[in-house]
């Protein structure tokens, strides 16, 4: 045995390495490479609350009537144009012709009738059913042309037609919808490799404006370290949620990259159980929003990305009130609060789920409590245990939790949501916002809804989540803001 | 040999039903509600309870047991909650890559171990075998999640040598696949190497020890030929032993490698069903692999009768 053998072995794993590391020329980029951190269990918008299925499907395959624009307001989609009778009860749609589901079959008004049915009938499994609940009746007038009517006035109508959840599909495919996505956009579903990556074609058959690009390939990188390799190492082109924060300034001084930041629509909130003693007290909630730093939790938690917040509701919204003032870092006030109450020794359980948003902004908030004499006793639990034991059991004093919905004050009007509020006030304002129509009536309600969750206390206000990622220099395009959650790939493409 | 193989299929069995029946009670008493997960915070309650019977989760608990296991048996795993696909078949596609991975690595950490583990048992305390045993001792002392960030640093990042991760699959060509699976390889591989190597080492030298080696080179045979036709045969046993084991823990344990290169392989298939409550998919992958392991062990046990013919005669 006279030559090495571990010698020659690493020469051959070297010589395979350069084997391998020819690479292709260049052609002109038509194709482009998303990383995103979950993978969608399955590719139908109108049967599970996923955030992966929209990031994936909304606008790029499945189309609504209305659709959500990057700023967030309402553009016609497959409906051309509406007309709102003045009682505010019957929506009138006209319909875009010539439109073609993927599978080369016609797109009409039956189809608008069987989707919205079929969402809010009885034994449906779409998860925002609410969105359909004022429905009355759907009627085909032509083929071009369907009728709604609701049991009552609701200002957010077309809004709530804007949710990926109220998608238009075809009768003939709506079953099969989770693995083989047929819808009206224009991208169709070229290969779903479990696990690893979607991959979307362009539908030469697309009735609107064509996009840019050939191809979009969405990978699923859940690993922060991977996902930061995958960006480097040039396998992504734009990872637009990225997952650690702490890792973008890297990117910022990396000029192959862009780092964008947008708002959310995720209220990030310390939420409390209204109804156990002694969080039923509105002394002792006033007295643990005024012992919390926002800003210190931002720096801290999300290395400086996100807005402070006062009250539940998006900040980029136009009929936003900030509040921020009104609960103000003040640990003297809340000790003052406390002793009002009558309350010292308090330990109060803090449960928090895997996001960092809670799992470090837990610990702050925790030492944060302590400087004004609340203990807390902290315990991490998976999401699925978090739904049982939070969301279903309410077996808990505080959590910390991002509402990323957008518009969903309404849950604060719910009498058996997780933090118990439903107070009989704010369910008459909520009520008298569903019947309002005329749009400064609407932001008046909306901005008194606001105001009254946040005199009550309910919960600790702390930000406004900050989409923030990371994109290729070269990449134009991609929403900045995330109005809803969804990667839309119409308007993408490679600047020259 | 009949009675002993009847013996051990019998044990083989035995140990299944207990599995299974451990795993499924296990998932049960986990907390979470697969469909309160897939439906969300917005969810409205009756759209949940419309899916919980869609997935029959209302069903009493032995009836769905007995339905798992009769499924199983006839090798219908069910359909998964949350990608609504065939369990056998998101298995088939993860085996696909896991399988040819744990080969692969197994292969490099033989081909590695082998040569080094009789450089060093054959020139002891040589220079060579220090460094045998030094480079081992770093081996396994560097956790394998760590030596793959630097593979993918060095690699990937640096030299473009690489993907940092990801799987074109098999249907993109054998080369490209192969190339996909290779940093992770050697980086499940190392350690396994390393163990190997020191293991083949010690037997080896204890076998070298032995009286019919003394016998052989009294015959007459070079060091050299002593050592190939007799040494390594006899001490091939404990290496076989710890070959099976790498097996097993590479097929289920690759999950880490899989997390850092992004392989959508068995592994992350379990972790990411767990997240998800998708019990059926978790159940399903977590009895494969105790089959699989279990299966691994009586082969092991075979090929020792085959590599030592003592064993063979005892047990008949």
């Amino acid at each position: 045995m006279t030559k090495n053998p571990i010698a020659a072995t690493a020469v051959s794993l070297l010589a395979l390495g350069l084997a391998f590391g020819v690479t292709p020329a260049m052609a002109a980029k038509m194709d482009v490479t998303i990383g995103m951190q979950l993978e969608p269990p399955n590719l139908d918008p109108t049967g599970g609350a996923a955030a992966a299925i929209d990031e994936v499907v909304y606008a790029n395959v499945f189309e609504g009537l209305t659709r959500f624009g990057s700023d967030g307001a309402i553009l016609p989609a497959l409906a051309e144009s509406w007309e709102i009778s003045d009682d505010g009860l019957v929506y009138t749609f006209k319909l875009h012709t010539g439109v073609k589901f993927h599978d080369g079959s016609d797109f009409n008004a039956d189809d608008v009738k069987f989707s919205l049915d079929r969402a809010r009938a009885e034994g449906s499994t779409n998860a925002q059913k609410a969105l359909f609940a004022d429905i009355a009746s759907v009627d085909v007038v032509d083929p071009a042309t369907v009728k709604v009517t609701l049991s009552k006035p609701n200002g957010s109508f077309l809004f709530n037609m804007a949710w990926g959840d109220a998608v238009i599909v075809a009768p003939e495919t709506a079953a099969d919808n989770a693995a083989k996505p047929v819808g009206t956009g224009p991208f169709t579903l070229t290969e779903w490799v479990k696990g690893d990556r979607v991959e979307l074609g362009r539908y030469d058959g697309y009735w609107g404006t064509p996009v840019k690009l050939d191809k979009v390939t969405f990978k699923f990188i859940s690993d922060p370290t991977a996902a930061f390799a995958a960006m480097m190492a040039g396998d992504l082109d734009a990872y637009p949620a990225f997952p650690a924060p702490e890792n973008l300034v890297q990117f910022e001084a990396d000029p192959r990259f862009k780092v964008i930041t947008g708002s959310s629509e995720g209220e990030t909130i310390l939420a409390m159980n209204n109804k156990k003693p002694p969080l039923d007290n509105v002394k002792v909630r006033e007295a643990i929003a005024h012992a919390i730093d926002r800003q210190a939790i931002i720096d801290g938690a999300m290395f400086g990305y996100g807005t402070p917040i006062g009250t539940h509701f998006a900040p980029h919204n136009p009929a936003y009130v900030d509040l921020t003032a009104q609960s103000a870092y003040d640990p003297e006030k809340s000790k003052a609060l406390l002793a009002e109450a009558g309350v010292s020794d308090l330990t109060l359980s803090l449960k928090l789920p895997p996001p960092s948003y809670a799992r470090r902004g837990g610990e702050i908030i925790a030492a944060q409590l302590r400087e004004v004499g609340i203990n807390t006793d902290i315990t991490n639990v998976e999401w699925a245990q978090w739904l049982d034991d939070v969301f279903k059991a309410k077996n808990f004093d505080l959590t910390i939790v991002s509402h990323t919905e957008p518009m969903d004050i309404g849950i604060y009007a719910r009498d058996d949501y997780y933090f118990q509020y439903g107070d009989p006030d704010f369910k008459a304002i909520m009520a008298d916002l569903a019947n309002a129509t005329d749009p400064a009536k609407r932001t008046e309600l909306m901005q008194a809804a606001q105001k009254k969750i946040a005199d009550d206390y309910v919960n600790a206000y702390l930000f406004q989540l900050a989409r923030a990622g990371v994109i290729s220099a070269k990449l134009k395009g991609i929403w900045l803001n995330s109005p809803t959650q969804a990667n839309d790939m119409t308007g993408v493409y490679w600047e020259e | 040999m009949t009675a002993y193989l009847l013996r051990r299929l019998l044990s083989l069995s035995l140990s299944l039903v207990a599995a299974s029946l451990v795993i499924f009670l296990v998932m049960e008493v986990v907390p979470g509600d697969p469909a309160s997960f897939m439906m969300g915070l917005n969810a409205d309650p009756q759209a949940v309870a419309a899916l919980r019977s869609q997935l029959g989760l209302d069903e009493p608990l032995p009836l769905r047991y007995i339905g798992w296991v009769a499924g199983l048996l006839q090798g219908d795993f069910g359909i998964s909650y949350t990608y609504r696909v065939p369990v056998s078949e998101l298995i088939a596609e993860r085996v696909v890559i896991s399988l040819p991975l744990t080969l692969y690595a197994l292969a490099l950490s033989t081909l590695i171990a082998f040569p080094a583990g009789i450089l060093a048992a054959s020139r002891r305390n040589s220079a060579a075998d220090l460094t045998v045993m030094g480079a081992t001792q770093l081996g396994v002392a560097i956790p394998n999640f760590w030596f793959a960030m630097i593979l993918v640093l060095i690699f990937a990042v640096n030299l473009r040598w690489f993907s940092a991760g990801g799987f074109p699959g098999w249907e993109a060509g054998f080369w490209p696949a192969i190339k996909a699976l290779t940093l992770p390889a050697i980086a499940l591989a190392l350690p396994q190497a390393s163990i190997l190597a020191r293991v083949m080492r010690s037997s080896l030298i204890d076998t070298l020890n032995e009286d019919f080696m003394r016998t052989a080179r009294a015959k007459g045979l070079s060091r050299g030929q002593a050592l190939w036709r007799h040494a390594l045969r006899n001490a091939l046993i404990p290496v076989l032993t710890i070959i099976g084991l790498q097996f097993s823990f590479l097929l289920a344990g690759g999950i880490i490698i899989e997390n850092v290169f992004y392989l959508p392989g068995l592994g992350r298939l379990a972790f990411q069903a767990i997240t998800q409550r998708d019990l059926i998919v978790v159940r399903s992958v977590v009895i494969l692999l105790v089959f699989a392991v279990i299966v691994v062990t009586f082969l092991v046990d075979l090929a020792y009768a085959a590599a030592d013919p003592r064993l063979r005669r005892r047990r008949s």
